[in-house]
């Protein structure tokens, strides 16, 4: 805990609010005693028992002592023995904590061993099993809630530094002989002080409100000493007669042990700072437009104008997807390509209306087998999509829902969209398992993610897609997580598959040789637009500098390995900093002023579109994969 | 009973391929290992039973009797409580009798321990399983509300006055819930009785006080993990399949979000199983907390040994019943344990 970050607690709210109750308790800690101490004591044979009155705010206790006063002078015992409880807790559980690494192997283990059965009781078990063997009275409930208090604080030292245990700079001082005590003190214990610190507070007010308990059972301060939960428990029995004598000691011990533990979460935020930035869309900047639906039969997507926007850091917007149109016929294979963060999984999501809940999109146009997408319920894009529309995501690790039977994850598709049973949709399942070849398909239908290979789990991903009749595949990145012999499989497979069904394919991949297998046309993506749209087989005349770069940075068997990989100089723009024209302008070698304007996709061969103020004419020097490398 | 046949079906399935044999059934392995804990927990509690007299500085028997008790008092006590034997005689003594169902004689009253706790135990059960009830009832629905709510940062207020309340309210303790409630429906509105156990009525206030801020902090904890669960990779397919949201919700976000609910709603569980000992002394139930409150005052250690004994079981079995859940709930976690 260094100084700044107190200071910075202490401006928080929480931390604010939190900084000043404890400095109230602590002044009247000091105070009280010393100012209303005696009056406190003094006893009023003519009002015993009395409710409030001008005289006695909060009225007075059965031997006619006034309330208020003894409530507050009873601030400097409650916090007094509540921090004595926690010193206690906190110093066994540091020595408990810290054994483990000071002791051997063996004995560590034990006292581990000890510490994790102790927590498995509640606090509250062990601090009466303890105010037992230390007897009834301050002393003895100081003792109790201390040791009570004291193995989950061992716990927690000894989860930080076991994690502390295994850096580097630990095992250097290790290496370089230095003690274990001293290995303790001056490397593993300063490097957890600010977890402690932050339970410690915590703990300070678990340990108020332990005592307040144990004192109200009886089991705690013992009169004629008093203190805030000794108060509460003479309040309660006359609580009819006078609630506030209940009540108001009650307060103060939720008051403070709020200050404790709503300073610990103010000084936690401020050390392990977690904070999510998100904001509404109310105020999405881009207004939805719907364009007529020019009577395209042959596309099964349509989209003009796609822009993805989110709320960013301050008041702005970044928009990682810029103005992207495209269109997909029917049984085309449509490959999109482009660098990590050019925006073309979000376009991917965009299309199918999966995108984040504070993502805001807008289009022109964008329609599915003629119907418009955009500006329609949840509900409608289901009933539009749910049998027509299949989406293949990167990662089959983490796309399958892990406490769900597989068969059920596909069944779960038919039977939603086209009220099917159980069993016939399961029995859909198996044989769409079958048929993107996982052997044994009736076995491992009720078998749960976790037991399928990454290849397999990737493949029942395309076999969910084939629960309905999709006109179109979404496949985004779909072999990249999987090892290079298993993606082959994946890709033959998608193939089949759209061979079989006639489903059109839109594939994202960062991954060109992939891309131009499989697909027909190659969509170029940079910094959130299209830069470039051209036919498989004419790579060679790519025309804008970047998807030539992109080409030629491929290596293949041909690619001369004495010579440096090529490479494209500089970095795609972030998103929230893109410059104003053409987004590729600084790291192209042929941009000049005419650049600063951004150029729109227009016509530079057969079939092949560029946005490019400076479209290439000649060949692409070094050959792509795509065209010397064998077709799957 | 479904999703818990499912890994054995799956063990079964392997077994007909002839590779594993049930010793590497995770589900053996993992309940053998989990019984072997509970054993040794078991006999950490025992042991810290039989220890908490020994424990106690000089003579418990003096201690309990009071200096002014006859010597031949004292020594007849001592005798019949076994204390001048050898400790490791006691202990072997004790472990033996607790066998049997023996847990000693009541120093106070001279009935049986068993006896007592007998009478004493279904009043605490039934306050304990009522709120556990209330807390299982109200947190999870109202966390999947909070979580379906504010999910993406949507409705910053609601989010705001939620946590900020549920804190506050979960941060105030048990026995002070307890006479704030009293304070309100038993003494201003006077609705409902505020002291003993007599009908249904009599349940609402403690059921109440116990469960209140237990309820509030599972919702908490139900509606962190339900959005975190909202931005996995699986919730995505599971909209891309065009699902209703409530089978989304249900079906994806729910399930998976149990694990730390249930982790959490454990130990809010054993928690407040202790947490009777105050609620109890608050409206006087005649349950066990009440018991081992007058027996801790009264020096009755033999009753106090047995008390904590049923109440350290208790919170075992809760563990262990919350690890099998877990187990069900997560196959993951058990074949990652074995």
């Amino acid at each position: 805990m260094r100084l700044e970050h107190w200071r910075s607690a202490m401006r928080s709210p929480v931390g604010a609010v939190a900084a000043t109750l404890l400095a109230a308790f602590a002044v009247l800690a000091v105070i009280a005693p010393m100012i209303w101490g005696d009056a406190a004591e003094e006893t009023e044979p003519a009002a015993l028992s009395q409710g409030s009155s001008s005289e006695h705010l909060l009225g007075t206790d059965a031997l006619g002592r006034d309330i208020a006063l003894r409530v507050l002078v009873a601030t400097r015992f409650s916090l007094g023995l509540a921090l004595m409880a926690t010193s206690i807790s906190v110093v066994i559980g540091i020595i408990l904590g810290v054994l483990p690494a000071v002791l051997g192997r063996r004995t560590g283990r034990l006292v581990v061993a000890v510490v994790n059965l102790a927590v498995a009781f509640p606090a509250l078990l062990l601090a009466l099993v303890f105010a037992v063997v230390f007897g009834i009275g301050s002393h003895g409930a100081v003792l109790a809630i201390g040791a009570a208090g004291a193995p989950s604080f061992a716990r927690l030292v000894q989860t930080n530094v076991a994690s502390v245990a295994g850096r580097d700079y630990v095992s250097a001082a290790r290496v370089a002989g230095v003690s274990r005590l001293r290995l303790v003190v001056r490397h593993l214990l300063p490097n957890i002080g600010e977890p402690l610190v932050v339970n410690a507070t915590v703990m300070a007010g678990t340990a108020l409100l332990a005592f307040a308990g144990l004192s109200f059972l009886g089991l705690g301060v013992q009169p004629p000493s008093y203190d805030w939960g000794r108060l509460l428990g003479e309040g309660l029995d006359r609580i009819y007669l006078n609630p506030a004598a209940a009540l108001a000691p009650g307060v103060a011990v939720v008051l403070a042990g709020l200050a404790f533990t709503l300073m610990g979460e103010a000084i936690a935020q401020v050390v392990g700072i977690r904070t999510g930035m998100f904001r509404t869309l109310d105020a999405a900047p881009v207004p939805v437009a719907r364009a007529e639906s020019a009577g395209d039969d042959d596309a099964v997507l349509v989209a003009e104008d796609l822009r993805v926007a989110f709320p960013a850091a301050g008041d702005g917007w970044t928009r990682p997807v810029d103005g992207v149109s495209l269109t997909v016929r029917r049984g085309e294979t449509v490959g999109i390509v482009g660098e990590s963060g050019s925006g073309k999984s979000l376009t991917a999501l965009a299309l199918a209306r999966l995108t984040p809940e504070n993502a805001a999109v807008s289009a022109t146009r964008l329609e599915f087998a003629g119907e418009p997408l955009l500006g329609r319920s949840d509900a409608e894009v289901g009933r539009l999509l749910g049998t027509s529309l299949a989406m293949v995501f990167q990662d089959p690790m983490t796309s399958f829902n892990p406490s769900m039977r597989v068969g059920a994850q596909l069944a779960e598709v038919t039977r939603t969209h086209e009220g099917h049973s159980r069993e016939e949709a399961l029995e859909r399942a198996v044989d769409r398992l079958r048929k993107v070849h996982i052997p044994v398909p009736e076995r491992r239908a009720r078998q749960y993610p976790h037991e399928f290979s990454g290849g397999m789990r990737q493949r029942a991903m395309i076999g969910m897609g084939l629960m309905s009749t999709p006109s179109l595949i979404i496949a985004d990145e779909p072999t990249t997580a999987l090892d290079v012999t298993v993606q082959r499989q994946v890709l033959r497979l998608l193939r089949d598959v759209q061979r079989d069904s006639g489903a059109a394919v839109v594939l994202i991949s960062h991954d060109i040789a992939v891309v131009s297998q499989m697909c027909q046309r190659i969509v170029v993506m940079y910094a959130g637009r299209i830069v470039e749209e051209l036919p498989v087989d004419q790579l060679a005349s790519a025309a804008h500098p970047y998807t030539r770069t992109l080409f030629g940075s491929v290596p293949d068997m041909t690619t001369d390995r004495e010579r440096p990989l090529a490479t494209i100089p500089g970095r795609p723009p972030d998103p929230g900093a893109r410059p104003g024209g053409c987004a590729f302008a600084p790291r192209c070698t042929f941009a000049d002023e005419r650049c600063a304007e951004a150029p729109e996709l227009a016509v530079v061969g057969a079939r092949q579109r560029a946005a490019c103020w400076h479209p290439r004419q000649e060949p692409v020097p070094v050959t792509a994969a795509a065209e010397t490398g064998d077709r799957i | 009973m479904t999703t818990a046949s499912a890994p054995l079906t799956t063990a079964r399935g392997e077994a007909a391929l002839g590779r594993v044999s049930w010793v590497r059934n995770p589900w053996v392995v993992f309940l053998a290992r989990r019984l072997g804990r509970l054993l040794v927990s078991v006999a950490f509690l025992v042991t810290l039973a039989f220890l908490m007299i020994h424990l106690i500085p000089g003579d418990p028997v003096r201690a309990a009797l009071g200096i002014s008790a006859p010597p031949e008092l004292v020594a007849a006590r001592q005798e019949s409580l076994g204390l001048n034997d050898p400790i490791v005689v006691q202990y072997v003594n004790y472990v033996k009798a607790l066998f049997s169902g023996d847990l000693g004689v009541s120093m106070t009253s001279g009935v049986a321990v068993s006896e007592t706790i007998g009478q004493r135990l279904p009043a605490s059960a039934g306050l304990a399983a009522g709120a556990f009830t209330v807390v299982m009832i109200v947190s999870i629905p109202l966390g999947l509300c909070m979580a379906v709510l504010t999910r993406g940062g949507r409705r910053r207020g609601t989010e705001l006055g939620f946590t900020s309340t549920s804190a506050v309210v979960a941060a105030i303790p048990e026995f002070l819930l307890a006479v704030g409630l009293v304070f309100v429906f038993g003494v201003t509105l006077g609705w409902l009785p505020v002291a003993g156990r007599d009908g249904l009525s009599s349940y609402i206030l403690p059921v109440l006080a116990l469960s209140l801020g237990p309820a509030l902090l599972m919702a908490r904890i139900v509606r962190v993990e339900a959005l975190s669960v909202l931005e996995q990779d699986f919730v995505r397919t599971a909209r891309a399949k065009r699902l209703p949201h409530w089978r989304v919700y249900l079906r994806h976000v729910f399930p998976n979000a149990l694990t730390s609910t249930l982790t959490i709603g454990g130990l809010l569980l054993s928690a407040m199983i202790v947490g009777t000992v105050l609620v109890e002394n608050v409206f006087a139930w005649p349950g066990m907390g009440m018991t081992i409150v007058q027996s801790i005052l009264s020096k009755d250690y033999p009753l106090v040994q047995g008390i904590v004994l049923v109440y350290g079981v208790a919170v075992l079995l809760v563990n262990l019943l919350v690890d099998l859940m877990l187990a069900v709930v997560d196959p993951r976690s058990t074949i990652r344990e074995a």
